[in-house]
């Protein structure tokens, strides 16, 4: 069942990039960006916690969570640590991610050749 | 006669394509005039280490297969003119500092190819040379990388985007008579009815070509009837029917007086979108399937209209639109009737 | 009647095919629910048989499909499914994981640090940048927020 919800949710939010795509004729990078800032707006609200709760990995894999870790992140350290903990934060729950996205195109660079 | 009307030139003398060499990649050999061409890779590196050497690799290709289909040597050319789409061309002057001909490198985009006919043509009307090669290329990932996204980039592409021809073309032209003749030119103008969309460049190219045909037309006191075909070089199937009514509003019908190259070079199922673009499209097909034809008589006059949409992704983020140009050349079978 | 050169933008929007919408949702829809379920799969899988739990699985899912998505990239077959999927395998994390394996690959022709670190963030710079300074802003007025409500 958590499987299904996971599906359905994430394939909703594709739609939603799709649309954007297809109707308001954006760029994949303005949509790309409107869904981090989303994101981070959604987890300021507080909602995104309860949709990742709902949905699991159909909330948790697409791009919209990468805004609101960046938040969540902020917001931990900022009870920790004051107003300077936003800044120690924000990378805090995104490391592993945007660590992993470097290191393995580094890697698929050096041994893969483009093919056109 | 040289100047005619605004923009086109007839040539005094009798000018003549010797030869023509043309080299391509995989997609093109698998397409339509795929065994038209002289030399063709299975794999878009060309046996190269990058798709900048590769383009390079087609260049020089087509430029050896014309010399020696002419029984030419390099020493033999007074003029090479090139182009590529390659920020500084670099194509060009790189296959021209290995071959150390004087050299004069154009940018047209698209339209270089016809650019180039026109201007070596011009030249050695005017006796300033005595045998030249024109000749352009380009590939699909070196466009790609340039104007577009890194060619492994997963992003969805519209269905009125155009494929890059991977390819090159080139032509030895002289005096010495053979069967293609060279007999008049036309010069665009530059052309920007508000296109910004760099996936769609068949809508920003038709007015050029448009501009540029019925300038023709007027210059040279002819009609559409006068041709037996009048090619476009890469509108493609969204510039083409923009073209036609361009022209109807004008007064001129096309009818089924025109092509174009990116319908040509690949068919529908190749997963080419919108059709073929590129310098080498309008070069790959002309000089091997259109010089085909006319050799074999079933042309007699064809007025090649190659277009260039000059694009600069910065100037598109600037929030600029896309300038188009479109050179025109008449090929005629040397023998019939003028 | 009005020339097709005048407004020609939108005049040739007439010109232009539409894209398919429907089909095209479906496939975004199809391709990102599979991603996001195979996410779940995984996520699942870390918190079984190793020392995760539902709060920090998350990050190994993550990372798993990052690194999916960067052998499809090298492989070529990625841009392939993106022509297919559109927003279904851009939205999720591995489109991404893509652009930042597309742009590295693609200048490796011009060096390790020239080509491939330098233009790495290429396509996906923006998605940091944008997330970090929203993160900042947001971040700020609901600090400020909080510390005046409690």
């Amino acid at each position: 069942m958590d499987y299904l919800i996971a599906f359905v949710a994430g394939g909703l939010i594709c739609v939603i990039g799709q649309l954007l795509l297809d109707v308001l004729k954006l760029t994949p990078a303005h949509v790309m960006t409107t869904f981090v800032v989303a994101g981070t707006i959604l987890d300021g609200f507080g909602i995104y916690d309860k949709f990742i709760e709902f949905a699991g990995a159909g909330a948790t894999v697409p791009i919209v969570s990468f805004g609101h870790s960046l938040l969540h992140g902020a917001m931990h350290q900022a009870d920790v640590h004051g107003f300077i903990g936003i800044g120690i934060g924000i990378f805090e729950l995104t490391s592993a991610g945007i660590s992993a996205a470097i290191l393995f195109s580094f890697i698929i660079a050096l041994i893969f050749k483009p093919k056109g | 006669m040289k100047l005619t009307g605004k923009q086109s030139w007839v040539f005094e003398h009798k000018l003549y394509v010797n030869a023509e060499g043309t080299a391509a990649g995989p997609k093109e050999k698998e397409g339509p005039i795929g065994h038209l061409i002289d030399k063709t890779y299975d794999e878009i590196h060309c046996d190269q280490k990058n798709w900048e050497m590769a383009e390079r690799k087609l260049m020089e290709d087509a430029i050896s297969s014309a010399l020696s289909k002419g029984n030419l040597q390099k020493s033999d050319i007074d003029l090479l003119l090139a182009g590529d789409l390659l920020n500084q061309n670099v194509t060009a002057n790189y296959v021209a500092r290995e071959l150390k001909i004087p050299f004069l490198c154009l940018f047209g985009a698209c339209s270089t190819s016809m650019e180039s006919v026109a201007i070596a043509s011009a030249l050695i009307d005017g006796g300033f040379a005595n045998r030249a090669i024109a000749a352009t290329s380009s590939h699909n990932a070196t466009a790609e990388r340039q104007f577009r996204n890194p060619t492994e980039y997963g992003g969805q592409k519209p269905d009125t985007a155009t494929s890059t021809v991977t390819g090159s073309g080139a032509v030895i032209i002289s005096q010495e008579p053979s069967p293609i003749q060279i007999t008049s030119a036309t010069v665009g103008r530059v052309m920007d009815l508000g296109i910004t969309d760099p996936f769609d460049m068949g809508s920003a190219m038709a007015p050029a070509a448009a501009d540029t045909i019925k300038q023709h037309l007027e210059d040279l006191g002819r009609t559409v009837d006068d041709y037996d075909l009048i090619l476009t070089g890469d509108l493609s199937g969204i510039g083409s029917p923009i073209l036609k009514d361009l022209l109807k509003e004008e007064g001129i019908q096309l009818g089924r007086k025109h092509d174009d190259c990116g319908l040509i070079i690949y068919t529908p199922d190749q997963n080419v979108f919108a059709g073929g673009s590129g310098c080498a499209c309008s070069a790959v097909v002309t000089f091997s399937h259109i010089f085909q034809e006319m050799k074999a008589g079933n042309l007699q006059r064809v007025l090649v209209v190659a277009t260039g949409a000059l694009l600069s992704p910065m100037m598109v983020q600037q929030k600029e639109t896309i300038p188009t140009i479109a050179h025109g050349v008449v090929f005629e079978r040397a023998g019939g009737e003028s | 009647m009005s020339s097709l050169k005048e407004n020609y933008p939108s005049k040739v929007k007439t010109y232009q095919p539409k894209p398919p919408y429907v089909l095209n949702c479906i496939k975004a829809f199809l391709v990102g629910g599979l991603i996001c379920a195979i996410g779940e799969g995984l996520q699942n899988f870390y918190i079984h048989f190793f020392d995760f739990n539902e709060k920090t699985a998350g990050n190994p899912t993550v990372a798993t499909l990052i690194l999916i998505s960067s052998i499809l990239t090298g492989i070529g077959i990625y841009d392939r499914i993106g022509q297919f999927a559109g927003a279904g395998s851009a939205v999720p994390v591995t489109g991404f994981a893509n652009s930042m394996t597309s742009a590295a690959l693609e200048h490796r022709s011009e060096g390790l640090v020239l080509g491939v670190a330098t233009n790495m963030f290429k396509l996906a710079g923006n998605v940091i940048v944008f997330g970090v300074v929203s993160a900042y802003v947001v971040g700020i007025i609901r600090y400020v927020l909080e510390k005046m409500f409690s």
